[in-house]
């Protein structure tokens, strides 16, 4: 395939031709709708390059393998959706508790349970503050394009590697099943190098440790301290963000992913009646791009948060804004996706609102 | 041209989503912004198969075609829960092969293709969709006729090359109708 030719692919199936360009050569995975078209590519692809494909037993095997390999310094990834990663809470606190670099796919479906297969926002909380137990962050990640479900698959890899830690890339049944034209990276050669990687090295050094366990709390503090250092520097340096006519706006939208889509048709159809809206579409869901809606905090009067979920980042929003301007919600949930009409509506009942 | 919603729907294995990847590949051969979104899951298998394709010259927002300005219905259930939701003075090119029910709005042009028989009596069976592409190719002219041939073309995987002339041949079909 030529790179820099345009081809219409499914966000899932971009989503790991990205992940092949980016070096990963180790997938470890479990199907489940509306994802499973990442795990299906891989399973063609990586017997022909060399890499390695695994479906483990279960999603709990699959992460625990993501783990091992992590730990041996190669660039791996697994993909579910949902329920998948609930299953995968704990080899992903085990994870970012052993300090390993790897990328995690949530297509996400509407939930809580088995809930259903269409496409869905509700695992925002879950992705950017209770991945799993103890305390921890992972980097996270919200495409809105297929062509961006490419774009930050390599970026999540790089910076999983330099900071050390999990990065999720939250997606949606949306974007995982529609397709879009996209041009694809290059692909680079990884040279699985790290330093601090437990793998064979002949004797020649002092063997590293990848571990988790800390029976000593004083010992298990200062480790966690640590990592919190490293955390304030992600959130001082790491937010990204979209700004759509949002420098004159009187209602900032704030909307990721799928949402943001049809918010952004919303946006336009407000200013086409006259109503200054914007928008501030989240890139990174952590760090969350609060620099990114402060700045706005002066001139608008309202935000407004519209995702589909039961309004899981309105609070976000609000610290973002340290609670200077109301931050209202519209939202749907449980699979369906709002429509732009409703979104619009939403915009005009708080323009109204603020006219009173 | 500035935007085109279409909605395509009818039975899985009626070719719906091919014919939706097709309009999406000769849309985007023609230069324009492009979305293809199927439904999936359960109701695939057996059931109702839809697909949303957007066609403009701006980046585009929702894929989900709520509003269509094309409806292309091969199949009763899908004329009867979509025939409302396009657009007025839309476009409804309903299967008369499969459907026997007429559109029952005035404020939308409906155009009547006996899409099956039309293929089955040139023994191109099974090609019904790509007939109804023609037409809807003719009457909206979404692209060049040489686009829509790439479209094709692109939509087609190497393995099933043999299968172009026979599609080709019933877009031809459609498009004298």
């Amino acid at each position: 395939m030529s790179m820099a030719e345009r081809v219409l692919m499914k966000g899932n199936e971009a989503i790991a031709e990205a992940a092949i360009a980016a070096g990963c050569r180790h997938f470890f995975g479990y199907p489940i709708t509306p994802q499973t078209e990442v795990a299906a590519y891989m399973s063609k692809r990586m017997p022909k390059i060399g890499g390695i494909y695994l479906q483990g037993e279960s999603e709990v095997a699959s992460i625990n393998m993501v783990l091992g390999a992590g730990a041996a310094g190669v660039r791996v990834m697994t993909s579910t959706s949902s329920p998948g990663i609930s299953l995968m809470a704990e080899g992903i606190s085990y994870i970012a508790g052993s300090d390993v670099p790897c990328l995690i796919v949530n297509v996400q479906r509407g939930g809580p349970g088995l809930g259903g297969i269409q496409p869905s926002q509700a695992d925002y909380c879950q992705a950017t503050k209770a991945s799993g137990h103890g305390d921890f962050h992972m980097l996270v990640f919200a495409p809105s394009t297929v062509q961006e479900m490419v774009d930050l698959v390599a970026g999540a890899f790089e910076l999983g590697d330099k900071y050390r830690m999990p990065a999720m890339i939250l997606s949606d049944g949306m974007l995982g099943q529609m397709m879009e034209p996209v041009t694809l990276p290059e692909p680079r050669d990884m040279r699985d190098d790290k330093e601090w990687a437990a793998r064979g090295h002949d004797g020649k050094r002092a063997h590293n440790v990848i571990n988790s366990l800390y029976i000593n709390p004083q010992e298990l503090e200062s480790l966690v301290k640590a990592r919190y250092e490293k955390y304030a520097v992600i959130v001082e340096n790491e937010q990204r963000a979209e700004e759509y006519l949002a420098d004159d706006a009187d209602i900032i939208v704030v909307a990721f992913g799928a949402s943001s889509r049809v918010s952004r048709s919303a946006v336009d159809m407000a200013r086409k009646s006259g109503i200054k809206a914007g928008l501030v579409r989240p890139i990174t869901l952590w760090p969350f791009p609060e620099k990114f809606l402060a700045k706005h905090a002066g001139h608008a009067k309202t935000f407004l948060s519209v995702e589909m979920s039961m309004g899981q980042m309105v609070d976000d929003v609000r610290l973002a804004i340290k609670c200077s301007r109301p931050v209202e919600f519209y939202g749907r949930t449980g699979g369906v996706i709002p429509t732009p009409k409703e979104v619009y509506d939403a915009i005009v009942r708080i323009n109204g609102g603020g006219q009173r | 041209m500035s935007d085109l919603n279409i909605l395509l729907a009818g039975f899985g294995g009626q070719g719906i989503l091919f014919t939706g990847k097709v309009i999406a590949y000769a849309g985007m051969m023609e230069g324009s912004e492009v979305s293809w979104l199927p439904s999936y899951g359960p109701e695939m298998r057996g059931g109702t198969a839809n697909c949303s394709v957007c066609l403009s010259d701006r980046a585009i927002g929702s894929p989900l075609v709520v509003t269509p300005d094309v409806l292309v219905a091969m199949n009763l259930p899908s004329l009867e829960r979509f025939e409302d939701d396009v657009v007025p003075g839309g476009l409804i090119i309903v299967d008369s092969s499969i459907i026997s029910k007429k559109v029952s709005r005035t404020d939308v042009k409906a155009i009547y293709l006996d899409a099956s028989g039309i293929a089955e009596a040139n023994g191109l069976k099974g090609a019904a969709n790509m007939v109804i592409l023609g037409r809807m190719f003719k009457e909206t002219g979404f692209c060049s006729e040489e686009n829509l041939d790439k479209g094709l073309q692109k939509s087609i995987p190497p393995k099933k090359a043999a299968l172009i002339d026979s599609n080709r041949k019933a877009i031809r079909l459609g498009m004298e109708s």
